[in-house]
């Protein structure tokens, strides 16, 4: 490490330390910001430094779950620099490539936005895209925009670094399409296809020659076995699969992993579709960046949940069941896997319109509540902007009197865990900065550890 | 009664949860004992202005208007006879960009409208994004606010003497320097304010109701039954709010 690396360092670290004593977010950020206001170059150094170099992982959604269950997969045996508090943009990075010096590897959740600058500092030696949905608008813009950075990022990339995409996104397969290092992974089993394309479905006209596509199986939003009727742009082949897979309610999902390196059954302890493409990612690089098929089943039946997704938290003889939700597409998600598990009949929806959450709502009217609605006794909405949430319940069928409006998250918890039957579950829905304030509240009351002091 | 709705390209021009503008309009025609009929019309389809009271068309992105557009200068005088025979329409965002004379890019691209509102609008450096309040004066000596959000890189200029939807209180509008947002031409009316306009301001979809039922019946707009809009009036007050604190920044 240079002199100037090592002061800039030091004074990085103690700026995490300060934090943690102030109690301020556990001091996730402050020192790769303060260090990326000193030397943006130093991220780059930091970086070169990792002996087995660094995997960078971006997606609308499942980015932070993908991320976690690769680190499950590679963690026995290796050191890695991993971001798992979800800190994803490029301070973030700094912050943990500065915290974890003896890491051998890095593997880094990086926010779509900051994926440009991320992939050119870091250099990786793989890159996974997971998908691309339409997210909060205000912060991102158009998806096309996020598309085409994406576009000129991975244009930009080496020969020898390993691209991984999802193939079964029509927008994020064909930065694969001309490349030789790159895998492309995807879901094969029509069983499993929704009868039609969810209403606000993004990508459904050709990249290419703007006609609709075709889908021979739409499984999670516009992802899915896709060609173009007109210029006979399709999905590219895939080198990684899921095929004959089995849903289980709210538990799991488990399925036959086809990889070059071999096949194998494994039950991913998490539920829905939507996982079983966050874990074909996670083999999907995992494979290349060293993991036995064995490591890679290992690792995904052992898997647990990513912070505030699917997470089960104790909450003295009743469990809290957080689902977190912030765009159309992956609250869509959870609205069929709550279905799939007998749709509760108790619910609690928190909507903030912070930066982190999307200051624009405008969202919660393209996610399809409405199944969901049909089955509610008693719906709590909560957060910033809890009256625009019940609004949108009330005009997507739930009866007035069905909903109760409760801005404050701890009293809109406390309020559902008093309707809750003694040893049930109370399933809560929180946009990003109400999931974090939720998890405040339960490390207040001693029900979890702060995320930060997790291992 | 029944209300005939013509929705414009639903499956190209949703980006910002326009079916919650229908959701809206559909409810409240509903709990008035009317009911509201929507029909998709989508490129290759036919406009018949004569069966129809309300218009609606939704935003969409710059790729989802270039795909579209072609198509909409083929209805464009269709749409104009609708509207000049009194049908009611709702343009939004992308739809409302549509609907003027046209729109120019950054690179010397253009996208030509049908001509419906007397505007033309073209490509700002950066985006307009944020909570909107507006004042607005649809009924002479009904003066009342309109709470939404915008995102739109385009600046519109209003022709001399055009209406404009309202005044802005708070954000951007048109351009973020002229102090309008929107346009109106009789019954038609186009705003940035997109995504969940309807349900802030229950009173506009009021109004939208109103005006297609007098097309529908070849009477005067009709008075519509009051609704208690408890919620909407919070989920108003709290975007209004937001637009006061937070509004017409960059």
């Amino acid at each position: 490490m240079s002199a100037r690396l090592a002061v800039e360092s030091l004074a990085a670290r103690a700026a995490s330390k300060l934090s943690r004593i102030a109690g301020v977010g556990g001091g996730t950020t402050l020192p790769g910001k303060l260090l990326w206001k000193l030397d943006p170059g130093a991220i780059d150094a930091l970086a070169a430094r990792l002996r087995d170099g660094a995997a960078v992982i971006s997606a609308t959604n499942g980015k932070t779950t993908t991320t976690a269950m690769a680190a499950e997969i590679l963690e026995p045996g290796r050191r890695l620099a991993w971001n798992r508090s979800g800190a994803n943009l490029v301070s973030g990075v700094a912050s943990t490539l500065l915290a974890e010096r003896d890491a051998e590897l890095g593997l880094l959740e990086v926010d779509e936005g900051a994926l440009p600058e991320v992939v050119r500092r870091v250099r990786p030696r793989a890159v996974l895209l997971g998908n691309l949905f339409r997210d909060q608008l205000d912060r991102y813009g158009e998806l096309e925009h996020i598309a085409e950075r994406w576009r000129a990022a991975t244009a930009a990339l080496p020969a020898e670094t390993v691209l991984v995409v999802n193939g079964d996104d029509p927008q994020v397969g064909d930065m694969a399409r001309e490349r030789s290092n790159a895998i492309a992974y995807g879901i094969d089993d029509p069983r499993h296809a929704r009868p039609a394309l969810q209403h606000a479905a993004d990508s459904r006209y050709c990249v290419r020659c703007g006609q609709p596509y075709e889908f021979a199986a739409a499984y999670v939003g516009h992802l899915g076995d896709y060609r173009c009727p007109a210029c006979g742009h399709a999905r590219p082949e895939l080198q990684v699969r899921a095929t004959e897979v089995e849903l289980d309610g709210l538990h799991a999902a488990s399925f036959l992993l086809e990889t070059p390196a071999g096949s194998t059954r494994l039950r991913l302890p998490l539920p829905g579709l939507y996982n079983v493409y966050n874990a074909l990612g996670a083999a999907a690089l995992a494979q290349p960046l060293g993991a036995s098929l064995e490591e890679i089943r290992d690792g995904l039946e052992r898997f647990g949940a990513a912070f505030g997704r699917f997470e089960r938290i104790p909450a003295g003889d009743k469990t809290v069941l957080v689902l977190l939700i912030k765009n159309p597409a992956g609250a869509n998600e959870v609205v069929h896997t709550l279905l799939e598990g007998g749709a509760p009949s108790l619910l609690v929806i928190a909507l903030n319109d912070a930066i982190a959450d999307g200051k624009d709502v405008s969202w919660i009217w393209d996610v399809d509540f409405e199944p969901l609605l049909g089955r509610t006794e008693r719906l709590i909405a909560s957060g910033d902007r809890a009256a625009e949430l019940g609004v949108r319940c009330v005009y997507g069928g739930l009866p007035e009197d069905a909903l109760d409006v409760e801005p404050s998250l701890e009293r809109a918890l406390d309020r559902g865990l008093e309707l809750t039957a003694p040893a049930g579950e109370l399933v809560v829905l929180p946009t990003y900065t109400a999931m974090l304030e939720l998890q405040r509240i339960v490390a207040e009351r001693g029900w979890s550890k702060p995320y930060w002091e997790r291992t | 009664m029944r209300i005939r709705v013509g929705h414009l390209y639903p499956e190209y021009l949703n980006i910002y949860a326009d079916r919650g503008n229908i959701a809206v309009l559909a409810r409240r025609a509903a709990l008035r004992g009317h009911e509201l009929e929507v029909a998709g019309i989508s490129v290759g389809d036919t406009v018949r202005p004569d069966e129809l009271d309300l218009l609606y068309i939704g935003g969409g992105q710059d790729r989802e208007q270039l795909l579209i557009s072609p198509d909409l200068a083929g209805k464009g005088p269709a749409l104009e006879s609708a509207v000049a025979a009194g049908t009611a329409l709702l343009a939004v965002c992308g739809g409302y960009q549509l609907l003027g004379r046209g729109y120019l890019g950054r690179h010397g691209d253009s996208m030509p409208g049908i001509g419906l509102f007397p505007h033309e609008t073209y490509a700002g450096e950066k985006r307009m994004i944020g909570d909107v309040l507006l004042e607005a004066e649809l009924v002479a000596g009904e003066r009342r606010t309109i709470a939404g959000f915008e995102n739109h890189a385009g600046r519109t200029r209003l022709d001399p003497g055009a209406e404009p939807l309202g005044r802005v209180v708070a954000g951007f509008g048109n351009d973020g320097e002229s102090g309008y947002e929107g346009a109106r031409v009789g019954r038609a009316i186009g705003t940035y304010l997109h995504g969940p306009l309807l349900p802030r301001n229950p009173w506009l979809a009021d109004w939208l109701l109103s005006q297609a039922l007098a097309h529908a019946t070849g009477g005067d707009p009709p008075a519509l039954e009051p609704l208690p809009d408890r919620l909407e009036a919070q989920a108003h007050a709290v975007s209004a709010q937001r637009a006061r604190n937070r509004g017409g920044r960059f």
